[in-house]
């Protein structure tokens, strides 16, 4: 993106506070998952506006179409078929980037620049200071960031970064016919899921409630689910979701320590050089002659 | 070789043995310098080494490889003179008359002392782990086939082997410019008389014997 913007929260492999004069409310987009119909109009969607084609796949015994996110497919529509006390339940889940407000593909990310997290909360990949090391999909909680073939660079949905910024929704919520997918300031979508979850309590459904975990500091994508106490009934969607701890000894500790240890390694020699200084057996020869 | 018995420089290593020391340590430091480019952000600048920051990523497995199958002839020249005995436990006992140049009080050491030794070892168990989780991680080859939980652990692995292997060269750098005359060993092949009694009696007490077979 060569549009200058002065609202970054965060930039990968960057020490010094990125441009981020600009503070924008936090935005959000709520999935109703209890409202969805599988309609796949998002999903249509989000290959039109981000101009992106899926190859066409084969049935596989699922409406899901095609069977994974791909680095043309941002967004994709899981189906679960739920069995439970004799009923079955289909639950439908728009899966795609979370925009988490602590996200694991920007700590894990080398190259600087490549993942910026705007201060509106969307996490966004630059695929041309990206470098194919795959590190984001290892640092991602959600399985989102897809390698393409093609060009070896990280794709993953934008939240429409391009329309937001100039004051538009996103393009799977304008395509949405049932009003399961909403869009607004965060605060905004919390209320409306609450209004939601209420709603469906009142009809039943006990365990509503709305996903926004804690475990990667909330994420500007949010579910309202009826079974929010077993999120991974929605095609493993997981339930307390955090960067893994592997990925926070590796960037969180290793990291700086390390490159410590190292620098410091190099200086404890030239140290002992000028201090000790060097061992000549040749001294040695002149001081006791053969 | 008669001649090089009465002269003053003694052989060390051949031209083979020197050749593939000289490969490993030319692929460690393009590898070092790659690799440490994407792990810090303060290094990142040593990408333009490797002609930007995409390439430093393409060509770091394949130096890798190279680097790992050179060291495989290293250890497989030089491993049996790199087992552990008595004296160098007491070697590293005094630990602080080593750091202090003060040899006399040393147990006599071989071929290699302790020191030697024990980077020898780091090096045989962090450079196959370094080439398993290397190629774990390995896109676009071999990352797709491997299972999210194991790349991350590889990951983590990965570093912490080339952070040990990094800090432990450095040492084996500094060592070979402390010790006066142990870089022509490496080089020329030979060293002196002097070097030889000093640093490692036991080896040229064997020398003397059995003429210059090392």
């Amino acid at each position: 993106m060569s549009l200058q913007s002065l609202d970054i929260t965060r930039r990968s492999a960057t020490t010094t506070p990125p441009p981020q004069q600009r503070q924008q409310q936090e935005v959000a987009k709520l999935i109703d998952v209890t409202k969805c119909i599988g309609c796949k109009a998002c999903q249509s969607a989000c290959q039109e506006w981000n101009d992106l084609r899926e190859e066409v796949g084969i049935n596989e015994g699922s409406y899901q179409n095609p069977h994974d996110l791909t680095e043309n497919s941002w967004t994709l529509m899981r189906f679960a078929e739920h069995e439970q006390n004799g009923t079955l339940e289909w639950l439908i889940r728009k899966d795609g980037c979370m925009h988490c407000a602590d996200p694991g593909c920007l700590k894990a990310c080398p190259s600087p620049g490549a993942i910026i997290q705007y201060s509106n909360g969307i996490v966004d990949f630059q695929e041309e200071h990206c470098i194919g090391c795959g590190y984001c999909v290892a640092g991602c909680p959600f399985d989102v960031p897809r390698i393409s073939k093609k060009d070896s660079k990280a794709y993953k949905c934008t939240l429409c970064s391009d329309r937001v910024s100039v004051g538009l929704e996103p393009a799977c919520i304008k395509a949405c016919p049932t009003q399961a997918l909403v869009f607004g300031s965060k605060e905004d979508m919390i209320d409306h899921a609450n209004d939601r979850i209420a709603d469906l309590k009142e009809r039943g459904f006990d365990q509503a409630g709305l996903y926004d975990p804690a475990g990667v500091g909330g994420t500007h994508v949010m579910y309202v689910l009826h079974h929010a106490d077993q999120p991974q009934l929605y095609n493993d969607l997981p339930k307390e979701p955090t960067i893994s701890p592997t990925v926070g000894l590796w960037k969180g500790v290793l990291k700086p320590l390390a490159t410590a240890a190292m620098l410091f390694t190099a200086l404890a020699g030239f140290f002992h050089y000028v201090t000790i200084g060097p061992n000549d057996a040749e001294d040695n020869e002149e001081d006791h002659p053969a | 070789m008669k001649t090089e018995t009465h002269s003053r420089l003694i052989r060390r290593y051949t031209p083979p043995e020197r050749a593939n020391h000289w490969l490993t340590a030319i692929t460690f430091i393009l590898l070092a310098f790659s690799g440490l480019a994407l792990f810090h952000p303060s290094m990142f600048w040593f990408t333009q080494f490797f002609g930007g920051p995409v390439w430093t990523r393409i060509l770091h497995p394949y130096i890798g490889v190279v680097m790992f199958l050179s060291f495989a002839g290293l250890a497989l020249k030089f491993w049996h003179h790199n087992l552990i005995s008595r004296n160098d436990v007491e070697w590293l006992k005094r630990i602080s008359d080593v750091i202090r140049n003060r040899e006399d009080r040393l147990p006599e050491v071989d071929r290699y002392n302790a020191g030697q030794k024990l980077l020898f070892w780091t090096m045989i168990a962090t450079i196959p782990t370094l080439l398993i989780t290397g190629i774990i991680i390995w896109r676009p080859w071999f990352a797709g086939y491997f299972p999210i939980d194991l790349i991350r652990i590889a990951v983590l692995l990965h570093a912490v082997c080339a952070f040990v292997m990094i800090s432990g060269i450095i040492v084996h750098i500094y060592a070979a410019i402390w010790i006066r005359g142990t870089v022509g060993a490496m080089v020329r092949g030979t060293v002196s008389r002097a070097w030889a009694s000093k640093h490692h009696p036991g080896w040229y007490k064997r020398i003397l014997q059995d003429g210059d077979k090392s």
